[in-house]
């Protein structure tokens, strides 16, 4: 792999499969876009069969002088690459999901694919403002996408979606010129090791919360993503829900802790405030929605909570548990998603009431419909458990309110999850018309499948994800060390680590 | 200083001033109508030689005594080279797009090509002023072809009434403008620029000051900064849009080159004293731009507004008032040139069965359905315009907003880009008109040749590929910056 350009091949693979969506007829454009996304797939297996796990901290670095002021630069840390793993994994997924769309296939198939390259653009850019770029630029497709294929709402939606996430942005863009200016580079790893002064560090902190936060999303500025999922076509939630959320993340560890470690210190009280609040207002939240997608999209509100949470703990076992809680949320609310799909295309309504019973007439789909709920709930076993246990843990260390109150999401989202499958698939018949629906057939069984595959995965050996991850996270823990808050759990025989759930230890075998 | 060599210095506007009193003959001795079409082609050609004439300035950096012709009244620099190039191409194309227009209402006369070409060398004289009488004359020259322009539309009456609104309200900007000038040229004594400035080092006197403020307030008319832009969406909707292409481009870039020179050269040394003025310009008129947009349901006029919005953000990096800040402005012309153009140009496609050309933003809706293309052109206009990244009017607005916090405006730069997000909201309605509501079916006419091809190169500008000019663009911009800096 030494040298030869595969960022920048995934990058261009969907971009032009994209142009050529815009120019074919309908039956190509969606075989062109399974294509596309299968063979980005295949480099994606090869990037990760590649990268070298405990070797050098950035790997398949490209840098090109194409332009003025920022540079063509590319290259992925582990943390970038488990994320663009889950994006060209779901992509294909998404494809498959959008059978059921029949009008202007052409224009939403290269609507993905554009997507596509502007999610692994955002993790493999290695420039400040290339990353800006791919970061803001995602708006459009989704955009249209939301506009153009979605619900009865989908104006509202689509502008609420577009005017959020652009004017959390904005003030973002003046910080990265603020940045770029004073430490004279653009590079985001020169960045990472940057000091910025103690008073600047506020207002930058400030101003990329700013646009993390929407697009995370935190409470209160998460408004826009219950409209935007319930508006958008089946596809288009899973790559919210699956990749755009976890943009905000991915921000919040590449940029907000290591480039600000003091401001983010002194800000941790917000972000945990707004942290607990989420959790607990969203779940409850969820818990009286009446329309599935509405039900998901506040989890997820409640599921991104606990990894802010566990981020702003400052500590291994909460950075890493982030991580996996972010990958793990992205494949089950992907599949919970797919799974409102399934039955959406048979009735076309997302209202719970009109359901019941599917568990007799549509076995299959209730196993799997099971299986991510459980996974959702935290069932260990499933990678959700994984993630919510190490953020818990995490964030313990920090403050053991903060694990009380987060903690009490677990619970909530046991409740609402088994509370929406309790009335979806048990009970009796009550409605004819679902009880008639037809069980999953071979589409619907490839596309659930996988998801669940790698969410066992990741449940049973979290090892594989925790791995490629390990270093990063003690990079960007060495740059929180100085001013990590000393936390209230009392466990401070060795300096606030809790050794006996050390997952490092664990993987050395 | 000797003749020949000023003569070489202004050849381009001696070519122009030629041919355009040539085509003006020909037109009154010709065959009226029918030749029309042959001297807008000529006129074309002319702008062509010209911006070749042009280009060596800007290649090779000239600036300094070097460029200066008839003793210090017009100089022929790098500076102006970049924007008369900008200059050229905008008239270029409002030339290009003319003739389809015009014969639709059989209105077309061959005194629209002579009076464009009229206007360019108006504009031309403005961008090389050095001096204040020079800058009168280019900037009169310019506007009173401006005016006959907006009105050329005769069986139209909302046509005359922009030329007449046009008229009275340049006539008012020009006698500010000139009280202005005869302030700064009583408290200074001198009407030279390099003077000008040399006068100012000590300090400014109020007369002075309020020679400052006036010349200001009377270029900010011309550049149709708030608050002295309510005469352009009237202009801009009731001129026919060939002319509005027109003045949405050349003149814009003309008033602003002038503005920064007088800025930057005459006032350069009191800085402090006329920031204030044009951080408040630039604010407000990125506000009110993108406020007054919102409600408007003619496409021509959302265009106007947008124009006052993009004038704002030009001002900012004129704000910075530093090399990297009049760079920034300048990148901010040339990409905001061709994206207006393609804007105006979609909206000249725009036709009924019959072939009546139609600007109501309702018009536009399900474009993307029976016009894929022309509805993905106009629509990545509008992306760009808006600012949103990886279409290259991002480019423009983040040069500007890192020229403005390399100056210290860090506040300034975040208004401005919240303002971005109020202006991006009018033009996602655009986008929503054409690709999210059931087609109107309205707009059924053929489209001109030439209006399809000038509109796919504005298009193939703004998407993507154009980062790829940013290095060249960086650096003409840089080296035309520089010469209105004292050197270091």
């Amino acid at each position: 792999m030494n040298g030869f350009p595969i960022l920048s091949l995934m990058l261009a693979v969907p971009l032009v499969a994209a142009l050529a969506c815009l120019v074919v007829e309908a039956k190509l454009a969606r075989t062109l876009a399974l294509a596309a996304t299968l063979i980005n797939f295949a480099l994606g297996v090869v990037l990760w069969a590649g990268f070298d796990v405990g070797g050098a901290q950035w790997q398949f670095q490209e840098s090109k002088q194409l332009f003025a002021g920022f540079d063509w630069k590319l290259g992925i840390d582990g943390i970038a690459l488990v994320l663009i793993e889950l994006s060209v994994f779901l992509m294909p997924i998404c494809i498959l999901a959008s059978h059921a769309i029949d009008k202007r296939v052409g224009e939403y198939m290269a609507a993905f694919l554009l997507m596509e390259t502007l999610m692994i653009g955002v993790f493999a850019a290695q420039d400040l403002f290339l990353f800006y770029i791919m970061f803001e630029a995602g708006l459009i497709p989704m955009y249209l996408i939301i506009g153009v294929w979605g619900g009865a709402n989908r104006i509202y939606a689509s502008y609420k979606f577009f005017l959020y996430t652009l004017l959390g942005s904005v003030l973002m863009l003046i910080a990265m010129i603020w940045m770029a200016k004073e430490a004279g580079t653009t590079d985001i790893p020169t960045l990472m090791a940057y000091d910025f002064p103690a008073d600047a560090q506020k207002w930058l902190w400030l101003a990329f919360f700013a646009s993390f936060a929407v697009k995370m999303p935190m409470w209160p500025v998460h408004t826009w993503l219950p409209d935007a999922h319930v508006q958008a076509p089946t596809a288009g939630s899973v790559i919210l829900a699956g990749v755009l959320l976890k943009m905000g993340g991915y921000g919040f560890i590449r940029f907000s802790l290591p480039m600000f470690p003091a401001a983010s210190a002194d800000f941790a009280w917000l972000v945990f405030a707004l942290s607990m609040i989420a959790v607990v207002y969203t779940s409850l939240v969820a818990l009286v929605q009446d329309d599935m997608k509405k039900l998901i999209a506040y989890s997820s509100v409640a599921h991104m909570a606990i990894v802010t949470a566990g981020m702003f703990a400052f500590n291994t076992q909460g950075l890493e548990g982030s991580i996996i809680v972010m990958l793990s949320h992205g494949l089950v609310s992907a599949a919970l998603f797919l799974c409102v799909g399934v039955i959406y295309d048979r009735l076309h309504t997302r209202e719970i009431n009109r359901y019941g019973g599917l568990s007799i007439n549509m076995p299959k789909y209730a196993l799997f419909f099971m299986l991510f709920t459980m996974a959702s709930v935290g069932l260990p076993g499933t990678s959700g458990f994984v993630g919510e246990f190490l953020s818990l843990a995490g964030a313990y260390q920090a403050s053991s309110w903060l694990a009380f109150v987060t903690g009490t999401g677990v619970i909530l989202g046991a409740c609402y999850m088994l509370y929406l499958y309790r009335r979806i698939a048990f009970g009796e018949q009550k409605n004819a018309d679902a009880a008639a629906m037809p069980d999953l057939n071979l589409r619907e069984w490839v596309m659930l499948a996988p998801i669940a595959a790698a969410v066992l995965w990741m449940g049973i050996y979290p090892e594989s994800f925790l791995a490629p991850i390990r270093s990063d996270v003690r990079f960007i823990e060495a740059r929180l060390a100085e001013t990590r808050p000393p936390g209230d759990a009392m466990l401070t025989i060795d300096q606030g680590k809790i050794t006996t759930i050390d997952v490092q230890q664990q993987g050395a075998h | 200083m000797d003749w020949a060599q000023s003569l070489r210095i202004v050849a381009p506007e001696e070519l122009l001033s030629l041919v355009g009193i040539i085509l003006l003959v020909i037109s009154a001795w010709g065959q009226g109508p029918k030749d029309a079409r042959g001297i807008t082609w000529v006129a074309v050609l002319a702008l062509f030689i010209a911006a070749v004439m042009t280009a060596p300035a800007l290649f090779n950096g000239v600036s300094g005594p070097a460029a200066l012709a008839f003793g210090g009244l017009f100089s022929g620099d790098a500076f102006a080279a970049f924007t008369k190039l900008l200059i050229y191409i905008s008239a270029g194309a409002a030339l290009l797009v003319a003739p389809a227009f015009f014969e639709r209402y059989g209105a077309y006369r061959s005194e629209y090509p002579v009076l464009v070409l009229f206007a360019v060398l108006g504009m031309g004289i403005m961008v090389s002023a050095t001096n204040l009488l020079t800058l009168y004359v280019g900037l009169e020259l310019n506007s009173l072809s401006a005016y006959v322009l907006a009105a050329f539309l005769k069986p139209d009456e909302r046509s005359a009434e922009a030329g007449l609104k046009y008229f009275v309200l340049g006539a008012l900007a020009s006698g500010i403008l000139l009280f202005g000038m005869s302030l700064t040229y009583g408290f200074t004594g001198t009407i030279n620029f390099a003077g000008i400035s040399a006068a100012l080092q000590g300090g400014v006197t109020t007369g002075a000051l309020f020679g400052i403020t006036f010349v200001l307030a009377g270029l900010a008319f011309k550049i149709s900064a708030v608050p002295f832009h309510m005469w352009t969406p009237d202009v801009y909707e009731g001129a026919p849009t060939p002319v509005t292409t027109l003045f949405a481009s050349a003149p814009k870039v003309a008033a602003l080159a002038l503005t920064m020179r007088v800025a930057l050269e005459a006032f350069g040394s009191q800085v402090e004293m006329w920031r204030p003025i044009v951080i408040v310009a630039a604010l407000a008129s990125v506000l009110v731009g993108a406020l007054g947009a919102i409600g408007q349901s003619n496409i021509k006029r959302l265009l106007a507004y947008s124009s006052i919005n993009n004038v704002g953000f030009m001002l900012l990096g004129l704000a910075a008032a530093t090399r990297e800040g009049a760079s920034a402005t300048l990148v901010y012309l040339a990409i905001y040139v061709p994206m207006t153009i393609g804007g105006f140009v979609a909206v000249l496609m725009l036709k009924d069965k019959d072939g009546r050309h139609l600007e109501g933003i309702s018009d536009l809706a399900g474009l993307s359905r029976h016009r894929p293309m022309l509805a993905l052109g106009l629509g990545s206009i509008m992306f760009s315009m808006a600012g949103i990244p990886f279409l290259f009017g991002f480019w423009g607005k983040f040069v500007v907003f890192q020229a403005a916090v390399g100056a210290g405006l860090v506040w300034v730069a975040a208004v401005a880009a919240v303002g971005s997000v109020i202006g991006a909201f009018y033009y996602l309605k655009i986008v929503k008109v054409m690709y999210f509501d059931e087609p109107a079916g309205t707009v059924q006419g053929k489209s001109d040749m030439v209006h399809e091809w000038l509109l796919a190169a504005c298009a193939v500008f703004v998407s993507p590929l154009g980062y790829l000019a940013t290095k060249a663009l960086a650096a003409f911009a840089m080296t035309a910056a520089m010469v209105l800096f004292p050197p270091v």
